[in-house]
């Protein structure tokens, strides 16, 4: 191997290692020091894609790895290129999704100077990276791709940075050190116990009142199929969370929706009712639990499944822990359950219809509402398209009411819930399925954080359908401001708005006004059938509000429903 | 409750300040920290001193493991282990207080490593209970400089 590489530029080295990883796109933005690098890509058969802003190309690489199940790689230049990508690196830490994030630096002889771009990027990073490299020696470029790589995508996934000095790229005939990983501290977590999957299907045999509670963890072990196998098996209600969800497919009988903050009515009933609460690649989030870990499920015993022993017994006392990846401890709990007997669960259901039939999701379908909105585009578009949303209001609408079907299809930033998302990670989606039909769901406030990137749609002319719930409002806020500070609006009108069907036109993107509610589904089968981009410009009232809801500081039962 | 971690980590710059983040960050209290080099160039490690119930030094335990450049944590507190501690403290003497201030170093069995007109400086290696005897012992007199390395610990071999 060091045969063939002898005599190439770093550059070269770094194409070469991301190609043996399988790299087929990159999301980047150049800059001075990535010269060498870019030169270098003219001969790469590694596609690379211009975003309009950083924040853009990581955002896209991470709507690529969520629903590609890959790792994602986006590129940077040093300084003001490489901050500008913290908060996506972020969004991509606070849900576990693989990236590799390569940064352009200062030459290593410049480092530590303050230099014209020079910025601490391992610094900042620290707390938002799994883990990081400065490469400062040409020859470990192999080693630290291949590790960089392993660590984003096994065990818990979460984006790795790269730092890139220029004399590093820039240099010449590099003999590479062997690339095998060096990564003795890294512990990985692959399978359950055999003993304590005996003790699940025990105590799954002794509950009367079980639920599974799954969510990302499942997309990441692609769980989805064995999930579906142990719900049906044993008959298991299952609630997801929002990272969770696509799990189950929507309608599923035995999915009762999301559970939490705005989950339904009877998920949260019946996570607060449960006797076993089984946990899969979960984290107790507070949007779950409403910071309340010791009022959730206070009648259950807890089962915890999760590759990552920090997240057990973090938020919620666990009564029994399973420490590996979700789909290998399921499948062995499949496995198991032959040997015992599974619990007679029909009062429980006959309790969770009842639920169910006094508590349906509500919405008006009669007007141009978002509901109805999402629910139209659910029928034509169907469970199959492959969903992008912002953060907001119609994220929830989206969340309650399209008909996901699998897990990959859905890309959503959940834990730190970041505007600006949806248009670059469906950006990144509709690269990573060129096949699939791409919609993007998203609010006038949050396509505004990002609308530079229809740039990037036209010049790729990625053929995403842009579905846009205009409440001429930050929808979200302003219903808090509603519910809970009195209706005492401020700094939530978002006046000075653009005509979006205008900037789209403006990119050479169709765009359509939709005003009243006899327009709406015509309009959705022409972005259906549409080849080409296209946006939807939908007039909703900003009074709308995101129900079921669970105010601060309450428990998930104490929701407000109307 | 004190706990002490014992933390092998990988020799490298960045190293330090990763451990110290995380305590920051997830804010858990750091009593004392030392590091140094090992048997192994590679490995350096690291003596830490957290309190906290039992839940805490758990997560304290996994984030630290969760670290790329942990190699492994082991905690020592349970285990049987030989601890010690350096001091070095400079006290001031004048005719009066010489002869009291000998003597206490004696019975800790302490040794002046230095001696000024006006003071002495002492070095006393311990468990960390002696140490705080010591520097309890000589306060009355006035401590013009204390250092300390924080504690080191071994587990014992098997007899
Ligand atoms: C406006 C807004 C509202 C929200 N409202 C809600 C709400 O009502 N309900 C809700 O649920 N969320 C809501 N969220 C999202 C919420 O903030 C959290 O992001 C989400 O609940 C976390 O999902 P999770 O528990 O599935 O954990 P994730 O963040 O998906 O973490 C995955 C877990 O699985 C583990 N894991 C990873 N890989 C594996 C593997 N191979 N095998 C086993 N385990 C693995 C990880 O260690 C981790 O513990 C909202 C977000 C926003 C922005
Ligand atoms: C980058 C960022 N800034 C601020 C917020 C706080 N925030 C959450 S939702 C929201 C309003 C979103 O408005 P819009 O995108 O129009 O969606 P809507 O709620 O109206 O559907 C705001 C400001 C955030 N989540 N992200």
């Amino acid at each position: 191997m060091s045969e063939e590489k002898k005599g190439l530029s770093g550059a070269k080295l770094l194409l070469d290692a991301l190609r043996e990883e399988g790299v087929d796109i990159i999301f980047g933005y150049p800059g001075g020091v990535l010269l060498p690098l870019y030169d270098a890509m003219l001969d790469s058969p590694i596609r690379h894609v211009l975003g309009r802003h950083e924040q853009g190309v990581v955002f896209a690489a991470d709507g690529y790895a969520r629903v590609s199940g890959k790792v994602g790689v986006c590129l940077a230049t040093s300084g003001p290129g490489a901050t500008n990508l913290v908060t996506g690196i972020t969004n991509a830490y606070s849900d576990s999704i693989p990236l590799v994030v390569l940064t352009g630096q200062v030459p290593t002889s410049s480092l530590g100077s303050d230099s014209f771009q020079e910025v601490d990027i391992i610094g900042i990073t620290m707390p938002i990276t799994k883990h990081s490299y400065i490469v400062k020696d040409p020859r470990d470029l192999p080693r630290v791709v291949k590790e960089a790589f392993f660590l984003a995508r096994t065990g818990r996934p979460g984006p790795v940075v790269i730092d890139l000095p220029k004399d590093v790229l820039a240099q010449e005939n590099v003999e590479p050190f062997p690339s095998d990983m060096k990564l003795k501290g890294y512990k990985i977590f692959g399978r359950g116990n055999n003993s304590k999957i005996e003790e699940v299907a025990q105590a799954l045999s002794e509950a009367r009142k079980p639920v599974l509670y799954a969510g990302g963890g499942v997309v990441t072990a692609n769980a989805e199929e064995v999930l579906r196998q142990f719900a049906e098996r044993a008959n298991l209600p299952v609630v997801t969370t929002l990272m969770g969800i696509g799990s189950l497919p929507y309608g599923h009988p035995n999915l009762l929706g999301m559970v939490g903050m705005h989950g339904t009515v009877t998920a949260n009933y019946t996570v607060d009712d449960c006797d076993l609460l089984i946990a899969v690649g979960v984290r107790f989030d507070d949007r779950v639990t409403s910071g309340l870990g010791h009022r959730f499920a206070t009648k259950a015993k807890v089962i915890h499944m999760d590759i990552d022993p920090v997240e057990i017994s973090k938020v919620v006392k666990t009564h029994m822990r399973i420490v590996g990846d979700a789909r290998k401890i399921l499948e062995e709990l499949l496995e198991v359950l032959p040997g015992h007997s599974l619990p007679d669960l029909s009062e429980w259901w006959g309790q969770i219809r009842n639920w169910q039939k006094d508590n349906p999701l509500g919405c008006d379908l009669d007007s141009l509402t978002p509901q109805l909105v999402v629910k139209t585009l659910g029928e034509l578009a169907g469970g199959e398209a492959v969903i992008a949303t912002d953060v907001g209001q119609h994220q929830m609408w989206v969340a309650q009411f399209y008909p996901i079907a699998h897990m990959r299809n859905y890309a959503t930033s959940c834990g730190l819930g970041v505007m600006g998302y949806g248009l670059p990670a469906a950006v990144g989606a509709q690269l990573a399925r060129p096949q699939d039909n791409v919609f993007l769901i998203t609010g006038d406030g949050s396509l505004q954080m990002s609308i530079q990137e229809l740039g990037t749609v036209a010049q790729n002319k990625l053929p995403i359908k842009i579905i846009l719930l205009n409440n001429g409002v930050l929808g979200m806020v302003r219903q808090m401001q509603k519910m809970f500070y009195d209706g005492r609006y401020n700094h939530i009108q978002l006046e000075g708005n653009p005509d979006f069907v205008k900037v789209a036109e403006a990119y050479g993107i169709r765009g359509i006004h939709v005003n009243s509610v006899d327009q709406v589904r015509g309009a959705i089968e022409e972005a259906v059938n549409s080849s080409g981009p296209i946006l939807l410009d939908f007039k909703i009232s900003p009074d709308e509000n995101v129900l079921p809801l669970v105010p601060p500081g309450k428990v998930i039962t104490e929701m407000i429903v109307r | 409750m004190l706990h002490t971690l014992a933390v092998l980590v990988e020799n490298h710059p960045g190293v330090l300040i990763k451990v110290a983040g995380l305590f920051a960050r997830r804010a858990y209290n750091i009593e004392s920290l030392t590091v140094c080099q090992t048997e192994d160039p590679e490995v350096s490690r690291m003596t830490i001193v957290v309190a906290g119930d039992d839940q805490v030094i758990e997560q304290v335990r996994n984030q630290l493991s969760k670290l790329v450049v942990v190699h492994s944590v082991v905690d020592l507190t349970e285990k049987s282990v030989v601890d010690r501690e350096l001091a070095l403290v400079r006290i001031p003497i004048n005719s009066e207080t010489r002869s009291e201030v000998f003597q206490t170093v004696d019975v800790f069995r302490g040794r002046v490593v230095d001696m000024g007109r006006s003071n002495i400086t002492v070095e006393l290696t311990g468990d960390i209970d002696k140490i705080d005897a010591f520097v309890h012992a000589l306060r009355p007199y006035g401590l013009l400089e204390l250092v300390r390395t924080g504690k080191i610990a071994i587990m014992r071999s098997e007899a």
